[in-house]
């Protein structure tokens, strides 16, 4: 299944909300801006973000005079997409390149390393896992299992160990083997957790000290998440100064709008979404394709 | 914070604007629940649970009390209120089991990542407690080493837990029954991996663990940031697993959890415990009333005065009777202001306290900690008497305290008046308590004396 594909499928539910708006009738009447802005709403995209888009594509509408509602899907598409900040470097592809993988508990972190670190294998990188969730049981077991799918070693110490000990010895050894790409896993926490975010944040400051290639701090999403997946960004970046995000679980019926609350209100890049289970289903982002599946294709 | 300001607040906004009218109409009704609307969106409850919940409170608020009253925010506030805790449901936070049936079957279902593993060690740690044995049953075959998770949290809680072959979780399930019924278990807690309610695969797997052991209640593990889409997942769940009630997880975090209402109102399931944490004695009784509270982001007013209950000792408690029966002394001002430093100052719990945000975007200068340090000054230039009975202080001593202080005398003035004000306070409660006081009963008095104070501390009784 290519891209597109598992990504429209991904966001089926979302386009047939749209969808059913645009087949009614054709005209844009003043039911429709309403209508336009509660389906936004219910993408989780956020009250405000819904708002601003749905007032600024009206005004569009009323310039260039557009009234039927073919013509407005495209531009919502490319009205949504100019909310996406573009993506400087992709930590994935740029290499050398470490990589610390955070968020709340269930994101998703450890299976995103272990696709990724699949990913970089096939492609013939020589990639190291960082183990560094000593907290959770059996993390590092898991993160074990995929280091064995992917044929990539995991380095890790027991439960319980000093995370941020244990980034210092990844990076070491990642550079005295010559690892190209180096994938850190943490363990998931709550934003709310002073404590836990501090522990975050010096994880954080020893790899970034130690590394020498470049370290990118990803936030891994749920894309199931509502409102508050917000105030996790906002923190999660106010501690540690994220580089970007990834979105997963997008193979759901979830909207994903909160990714695109996230990403525009905090200017953080998407690097990659998850749109299946399967290794290949960890996709790049491109934010009008991503745009167009949410509101369908219209022309 | 600014986003998730209180219904309240908006509401007061709202009526402000109106004020002077004398009657409120309907289209100002309307207005209002405009705003409701936004915080229930804000909250993630489900849209369409919004336009029906909504349209409900819209119909009793244009009773003609609310009309009518003085204060109709807060009218509208209690009405939305009361409808959103009974939606919620009761406190029902027991597991139906069957009497005649050893061993009972407990089947955790959920979406990946919403906390099934955690939630199903912390069940078999409250079922432990209550005297029962349970056995987990490891069932999660998919997610790479869930079963060693399991294995792990089941150690630390002394509770065994069944792998089987860790291939078929049909299979595991059954095996688990059996091994309880060798092992002499009650309960077997069957944790499943999570799964996408549109996963055809996969749901047809919890069908027939469903099926193969026949659990006495399956409940049904519920993230408290899920978004919009919580209606598609507990609908699918619902009509393939027919579960029984939900563990709202995560709740520790600052999610609104309005999700709890959607899934109150799409499925009818109540909200059997709420789980707020890694530990596994976290798993918690659900209060529909402090939920309610919690989505419409009506500030943590029980957390301020369990944070203040924190604080508070013996000897403040003795210090409160004691002020109520002789009067308020400098003394008492100083020790108030000491307790709110200790409670982390007062920007902190004004934060927290409803509408408070409000009334200091207003005026910021209000609440400055500075101030506190000036105050205090003052007071500690006092003598002992001066500071027990303010009365006596007249012109001369008050330019010796403001030269001592190295304040003026003015600042002086202002905070022997401001005492002033605040005894007469003091005076009132005490009448207060003794009309509540023979029928609360000498313990409840105590209790809310001291609320009383945390009260006077928080609210306008302090001069800055």
């Amino acid at each position: 299944m290519g891209f597109l594909d598992s990504l429209k499928k991904g966001l089926q539910r979302s386009r047939e909300a749209i969808n059913e708006i645009f087949y009614m009738g054709g005209e844009v009447d003043e039911d429709f801006w309403e209508e336009l802005e509660d389906t936004l709403v219910m993408g989780d995209m956020g009250a405000e973000v819904a708002m601003r888009v749905t007032d600024d594509l009206r005004e569009q509408a009323a310039r260039e005079n557009l009234s039927r509602a073919e013509q407005l899907r495209d531009a919502l598409a490319r009205r949504l997409a100019a909310e996406f900040p573009e993506a400087g470097r992709d930590p994935f592809s740029d290499l050398p390149s470490t990589v610390l993988f955070v968020g709340i508990n269930g994101a998703g972190k450890t299976t995103t390393v272990g696709k990724l670190a699949g990913r970089a294998r096939e492609a013939g990188v020589p990639c190291l896992i960082g183990g560094a969730d000593t907290f959770r049981a059996a993390a590092i077991e898991q993160l074990e299992v995929w280091g064995q799918r992917a044929g990539v070693d995991v380095i890790t110490r027991e439960r319980g160990a000093d995370p941020a000990s244990v980034c210092y010895d990844v990076v070491d050894e990642a550079e005295r083997r010559g690892a190209q790409l180096t994938l850190i896993d943490t363990a998931g926490r709550l934003h709310t957790s002073a404590d836990l975010m501090r522990e975050l944040a010096k994880v954080v400051n020893v790899t970034r000290k130690r590394s020498a290639a470049p370290v990118t701090v990803v936030l891994v999403i749920d894309a199931t998440t509502g409102q508050n997946g917000l105030n996790q960004a906002r923190e999660f970046n106010d501690a540690l100064e994220l580089d970007g995000l990834i979105v997963t679980k997008l193979d759901g019926t979830a909207k994903g709008g909160i990714a695109l609350a996230i990403s525009s209100q905090l200017g953080l890049p998407i690097y990659r979404i998850g749109v299946g289970e399967s290794i290949d289903d960890l996709q790049s982002f491109d934010a009008l394709d991503f745009c167009r599946a949410l509101v369908g294709e219209g022309m | 914070m600014a986003v998730f300001s209180s219904l309240s607040d908006r509401l007061q906004d709202t009526f402000d604007s109106l004020r002077g009218k004398g009657r409120l109409t309907e289209d100002d009704i309307n207005v209002a629940m405009r705003e409701i609307r936004m915080a229930l969106l804000e909250a993630d409850v489900n849209y369409r649970v919004v336009k029906g919940f909504v349209g409900r409170c819209k119909e009793k608020c244009l009773g003609a009390d609310v009309l009518d009253s003085l204060s109709p925010a807060q009218n509208v506030v209690r009405i939305v209120l009361d409808e959103l805790t009974v939606l919620l449901g009761s406190t029902d936070s027991k597991l139906t089991l069957a009497q005649n049936r050893t061993p009972n079957v407990i089947m955790l279902v959920g979406l990946q990542g919403s906390g099934k593993t955690t939630a199903a060690a912390k069940l078999a740690y409250l079922l432990k407690s209550q005297g029962h044995s349970p056995l987990l049953a490891a069932c999660d075959t998919h997610r790479p080493a869930a079963a060693d998770q399991l294995a792990t949290l089941g150690g630390e809680i002394g509770v065994s837990v069944f792998r089987g072959d860790g291939r078929d979780a049909v299979a595991v399930a059954e095996g688990a029954i059996r091994e309880a019924v060798d092992h002499l278990n009650d309960i077997v807690i069957v944790d499943t991996a999570g799964r996408l309610q549109i996963d055809e695969e996969m749901m047809q797997e919890a069908v027939a663990i469903k099926q193969a052991v026949r659990p006495d209640q399956i409940l049904m593990v519920v993230d408290a940031m899920t978004g919009q889409d919580i209606v598609n997942v507990v609908t699918e769940f619902a009509n393939r697993v027919d579960f029984d009630g939900v563990i709202m997880s995560k709740l520790d975090g600052d999610a609104r959890g309005g999700g709890a209402l959607s899934v109150r109102e799409v499925t009818g399931k109540p909200i059997k415990f709420v789980s707020m944490g890694e530990k596994p004695d976290s798993l918690e009784v659900f209060h529909p009333d402090r939920m309610a509270k919690r989505i419409l982001g009506m500030g943590d007013v029980v957390g301020i005065i369990e944070q203040a209950q924190k604080v508070a000792d013996e000897q403040q408690i003795e210090d409160a009777e004691r002020m109520l029966r002789e009067g308020f002394t400098m003394d008492d001002l100083l020790a108030q202001m000491q307790q709110i430093r200790k409670m982390g100052g007062l920007q902190k719990i004004m934060g927290m306290i409803p509408g408070m945000e409000r009334a200091l975007a207003q005026a910021p200068q209000a609440v400055d900690d500075s101030q506190m340090t000036r105050i205090e000054a003052i007071i500690r230039s006092m003598t002992r008497e001066e500071r027990l009975r303010p009365k006596i202080i007249n012109g001369q001593r008050r330019r010796r305290i403001a030269t001592g202080s190295g304040r003026t005398v003015q600042e002086v003035n202002q905070l022997i008046k401001q005492w002033d004000e605040m005894n007469k306070m003091v005076g009132r409660m005490k009448g207060m308590m003794q009309q509540g006081g023979g029928r609360k009963g000498a313990k409840k008095g105590r209790r809310a004396m001291q609320q009383m104070m945390r009260n006077m501390g928080g609210g306008n009784g302090l001069p800055f």
